[in-house]
């Protein structure tokens, strides 16, 4: 073939370029959309709460994913110390998924229940009054600032829309499920409930 | 894994390594590695030209070598949808072959431990050893790396204990968790801000440090109506309870007036969360020892 032909057809060049990148994508990840290992839940996995799902978004907005990953890989190493390792089925409500990619801190997929609520609270106020060698910033305004309730039923919806099993009534319902509660409350819901559905003795 | 995918993922992974193949070869222009001449490819920019000239040899026998080494790779791991590899290899069996290269390894040594009592395992240099491994792991994110604890967080290293400091009832804490819980103005949901400096000022006089003696004197009668069931009519506790003793100086909450004061009103709760769904009990057997060893 004779590169002057593609060099010089913009479209024909655009066409196989697309052609060219796409095969990973298509091999690798178009399967997914369809395989029952990455789209039936497990067993017990339940769409977050309204308070629960306010808490992600907080975990998101404090860019809590860019330190701490949410995904255990199957290494006794990180079985040993995290729990047994994630499996694509308890991800299937998240949107989109908060595995993170670094950890600074952490591994956080099981650390549900891993530490009382009071801990929770402590460390998020100040990291270093029960780690003293954390380097984890605090975060003193999930204490004054209330959750914005005003988007949380279309958060549901939207979700429902996609997908996500929620019934109408806890879409009805989210608003004043989360009105007049402290950032601090939804977020400690969502932390304490991660990893929960599977548990396996270390 | 359906056939329909199966088969779309290996046509399209062996499509791309064969394209790769076949890209290499049409654009050799029939041009062997070692045909280099002075002919150039026809365009000059600004009296720059461009040699015509094959790949170099090792460049050309490298891309050859990493199309062999995909199909390669591909014979032995699993690449091409429900086709397993010649290794049988998967993410989940070689988990299972490192928990099982480490339970030859320490499961001996973990059983024998098991077995062993606590008081007699905290005397066991090697077990204390794997307890501080275990305790830094699983508990020090509260109790603190020394076991000291925090505000909140009790110590463990000195000799107040909240549900006691036995083998038996270490053991216990561990398995199964406590849950402390201190509500809000006692049994005395219904308790006035005078009440409150009252009571707050008779805890304070268990170790001599009243405020205001005549309030103290007031309290008792408020500190039996709302506190004494849990913590004791003279305030030594109850460790059946996990109720604090207050009059030793040994405080989990803070000692002074404010922090009393917040105590009282607002109440504390806090967890031990359960260890026995995460850990196993020859794990815990060592853990308790390892706390035990701390104050003993």
């Amino acid at each position: 073939m004779k590169h002057e032909i593609v060099e010089k057809n913009l479209g024909l060049m655009i066409v196989l370029i697309i052609f060219t990148i796409s095969g990973g994508f298509l091999a690798e990840v178009v399967p997914l959309f369809f395989l029952d290992e990455t789209n039936e839940p497990v067993e017990g996995l339940e769409p977050l709460s309204a308070l629960e799902l306010e808490g992600r978004d907080i975990y998101i907005r404090e860019g809590c994913h860019v330190c701490h990953t949410q995904q255990i890989r199957p290494f006794r190493a990180e079985t040993e110390r995290y729990g047994h390792y994630s499996v694509a089925g308890e991800f299937v409500y998240d949107r989109p998924f908060l595995w993170g990619s670094k950890r600074t801190g952490p591994d956080l997929a099981r650390v549900g229940g891993r530490y009382s609520d009071a801990w929770q609270r402590q460390h998020l106020y100040d990291p270093r009054s029960v780690v003293p060698e954390s380097n984890m910033p605090a975060f003193p305004w999930l204490f004054e600032n209330r959750i914005d309730h005003t988007s949380t039923e279309s958060k549901l919806e939207t979700l429902q829309t996609l997908g996500v099993p929620y019934t109408d009534e806890q879409v009805a319902g989210a608003a004043d499920e989360v009105r007049g509660k402290f950032e601090i409350e939804a977020l400690v819901a969502y932390l304490q409930q991660l990893g929960t559905v599977i548990s396996d003795k270390r | 894994m359906s056939t329909f995918w199966s088969i779309w993922i290996s046509v399209i992974v062996l499509g791309t390594v064969f394209g790769c193949w076949w890209l290499l070869y049409a654009t050799r222009k029939g041009q062997t590695t070692d045909t280099e001449t002075n002919k150039t490819v026809g365009h000059s920019f600004d009296g720059i030209e461009e040699y015509d000239n094959p790949l170099p040899k090792w460049w050309y026998y490298l891309f050859i070598a990493t199309c062999v080494f995909a199909l390669g790779y591909l014979a032995l791991y699993p690449g091409l949808g429900n086709y397993k590899g010649l290794l049988g290899w998967t993410a989940e069996n070689q988990w299972q072959a490192e928990m099982q290269q480490a339970d030859a390894r320490y499961g001996e040594l973990y059983a024998k431990f098991g077995d062993t009592p606590v008081a007699e395992l905290a005397e066991n240099d090697d077990a204390m050893k794997m307890g501080q491994r275990l305790f830094a792991n699983n508990c020090a994110v509260c109790h603190g790396s020394a076991g000291r604890g925090s505000l909140g967080f009790p110590n463990l290293t000195d000799d107040d204990w909240l549900y006691g400091g036995d083998p038996d009832t270490i053991l216990t804490t561990l398995h199964q968790g406590r849950n402390g819980n201190m509500p809000a103005k006692g049994m005395m949901p219904g308790m006035t801000s005078d009440q409150i400096d009252q009571v707050v000022n008779y805890v304070l006089s268990f170790s001599d440090r009243a405020k205001d003696e005549e309030a103290a004197a007031k309290g008792e009668q408020v500190f039996a109506q709302a506190c004494s069931a849990c913590h004791g009519e003279n305030g030594k506790g109850n460790q059946a309870m996990g109720a604090p003793n207050l009059t030793d100086n040994t405080w989990l909450y803070g000692s002074t007036y404010e922090w009393i004061k917040e105590t009282v009103v607002n109440g504390r709760a806090n967890q031990m969360p359960a260890q026995g769904g995460r850990l196993s009990d020859d794990q815990i057997q060592i853990l308790a020892a390892y706390v035990y060893s701390l104050s003993n």
